[in-house]
């Protein structure tokens, strides 16, 4: 690891003007950068430790109604927080289903959001990967690619966000609440997460310098409570990332669904929301066959990158059957095993 | 750069200068402290054995700097219970034989503590694996140390209500 300066600032004005060097990173709880920089990935001169900024680690509700929940609340605080989960419950399962209890209390609101991609060969410096280094070429093209993108991605960059819980804030319409030396500006979730196009070098929204100070859902977002379920396939039960995840919120009135919000996971290289397949399913009847229409036209747009075609099919069912889980109701009290498959088949999920 | 920081370590305060920021917890705690108690497993947050609590709950030593746990109150295994006497979770790893080579033990000791003090742990079995999914055991060790963690867990709440 490369040796750094270390800075914990106590203003946000500090914080800034520590973050104005183009070599230094915010640190929340260090469970994804110090990760890389063991790897060698990451090797900032100066690291400025964000956790003693006043006011950050509040979850509360604004005049308007929106709920903002600052950066440095923790994982699992916000999972636990009887309110919060109430209100938005997928959110809670997708904060539950991802990581193990260690990491969760130690990873924030904000590092959540800037994770890095697990990609092999983003992991791997001595690979060619256009994300880390531009202009390497790509590895994961032609390597081992099942994990990887079908939906958004270019030949630059075949990527995917491993976050769960950014995928039900994108459903909902969360947005992130940025600081920087121009002032605060507000981004939607949903395109917080670059495409790579011809610059998978640049993950998200985030200029130099800047940092996420909260994150912000919308007063209307709590009316999906009652129908809202998030689903994570992977390869074994617990404490690992998605295949592919979904996020299922319905408004459902006699039987209609009034309104949907939907977004995929370990698709693309941002949780993926699907705003044809919400519009295509509001007045349809809540039925199976609605839901397998609605899923159908998420991903009638993919494509793969490379040896993970399985995941069209995958995802396209996954969120036919987390819709199908939302309709029947938000369990009343949250799984034994988060966003499980295994957790309604009556059958012991764990050898 | 040199930093101090002071760190409560299973009790005792310790001032320490730091002439190198890099060092985490886990090799402060083993290399600094000589408390081997705590392991290195994977050393990038996936298995578990280096679990130490902080400020009461659970984390990963080896994916947090010592820096930055500055003026927190840390318990690692030798300090859970005191000195000559065994924690409730220990004894009942003893009982259920929840181990075999060891390695992994004292971060799933660790984990389990932390996981009754949440007090998620509920009485169901799944709740407790799944509570427990962030400690590998690589010897499969694992109906015993579920079987302990329920055993402790029960034992905890039937403590706590009398
Ligand atoms: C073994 C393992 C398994 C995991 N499994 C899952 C999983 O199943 N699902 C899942 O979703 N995640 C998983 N994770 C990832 C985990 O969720 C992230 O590591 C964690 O959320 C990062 O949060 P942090 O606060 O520790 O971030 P840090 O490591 O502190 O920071 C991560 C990045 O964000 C930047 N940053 C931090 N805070 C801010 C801010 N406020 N503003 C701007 N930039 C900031 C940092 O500079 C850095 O680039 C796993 C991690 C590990 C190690
Ligand atoms: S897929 Fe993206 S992150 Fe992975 S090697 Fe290619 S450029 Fe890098
Ligand atoms: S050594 Fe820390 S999790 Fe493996
Ligand atoms: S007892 Fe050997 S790794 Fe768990």
């Amino acid at each position: 690891m490369k040796s750094f300066e270390y800075l914990r600032p106590e203003t946000l004005d500090e914080a800034l003007a520590a973050l104005s060097d183009p070599d230094a990173a915010s640190l929340g709880g260090g469970t994804n950068l110090l990760d890389l920089m063991k790897l060698g990935v990451a090797g900032p001169e100066r690291i400025v430790d964000l956790a003693r900024l006043p006011g950050l680690d509040r979850i509360e509700t604004l005049p308007d109604g929106m709920t903002r929940v600052g950066a440095l609340v923790r994982n699992s605080d916000l999972a636990a927080d009887p309110g919060f989960a109430a209100a938005f419950p997928m959110v809670a399962e997708a904060l539950l289903s991802g990581a193990s209890a260690q990491l969760r209390n130690a990873a924030t609101v904000g590092g959540n959001l800037m994770q890095a991609t697990r990609c092999a060969y983003f992991q791997d410096p001595f690979a060619a990967c256009n994300r880390r280094a531009a202009g390497s070429g790509c590895d994961a093209l032609g390597g081992a690619n099942r994990g990887h993108a079908v939906l958004g991605w270019s030949p630059a960059c075949i990527a995917v966000h491993p976050s769960d819980f950014c995928v039900p804030l994108a459903a909902l319409g969360a947005e992130a609440e940025i600081a920087g030396p121009s002032g605060t500006r507000l981004v939607p979730l949903a395109e917080f997460h670059l495409l790579p196009g011809e610059e998978p070098h640049r993950a998200t929204a985030l200029e130099p310098g800047e940092i996420v100070l909260a994150l912000r859902l919308p007063a209307a977002a709590a009316g999906f409570a009652g129908n809202a379920r998030y689903l994570k396939l992977r390869e074994r039960t617990s404490y690992a990332f998605a295949v592919v995840s979904a996020a299922a919120a319905l408004r459902i009135e006699d039987g209609t669904v009034a309104a949907a919000r939907l977004a995929l996971g370990g698709v693309a290289a941002r949780p993926w929301r699907c705003s044809e397949a919400e519009e295509a399913l509001a007045g349809k009847p809540a039925t199976a066959e609605s839901f397998a229409a609605a899923a159908s036209i998420a991903l009638s747009n993919a494509a793969p990158s490379g040896a993970n075609g399985y995941k069209i099919v995958l995802a396209e069912r996954l969120l036919a059957r987390t819709m199908a889980a939302a309709a029947a109701g938000t369990p009343a009290e949250m799984p034994a095993l988060p966003g499980s498959l295994m957790d309604d088949t009556g059958e012991a999920a764990h050898a | 750069m040199t930093l101090s920081i002071t760190l409560t370590v299973n009790g005792t305060p310790h001032h320490l200068a730091l002439d190198d920021m890099r060092v985490t917890l886990l090799d402060l705690l083993r290399d600094r402290l000589g408390l081997t108690g705590t392991k290195k497993g994977c050393d990038r947050g996936q298995c578990g054995a280096c679990t130490v609590l902080v400020d009461g709950r659970r984390l990963n030593a080896c994916l947090s700097l010592a820096v930055q746990q500055d003026g927190a109150d840390i318990v690692t295994i030798e300090g859970l219970a005191p000195e000559g006497s065994l924690h409730p979770v220990q004894e009942a790893f003893l009982e259920h034989d929840a181990f075999q080579c060891g390695y992994c033990t004292p971060g799933q000791i660790m984990s389990a503590a932390g996981l009754i003090a949440e007090g998620a742990d509920g009485t169901d079995m799944e709740r407790i694996r799944e509570g427990m999914s962030g400690n590998i055991c690589r010897c499969g060790a694992y109906r015993g140390i579920a079987e302990a963690v329920a055993e402790a867990a029960r034992k905890a709440r039937t403590e706590a209500d009398a």
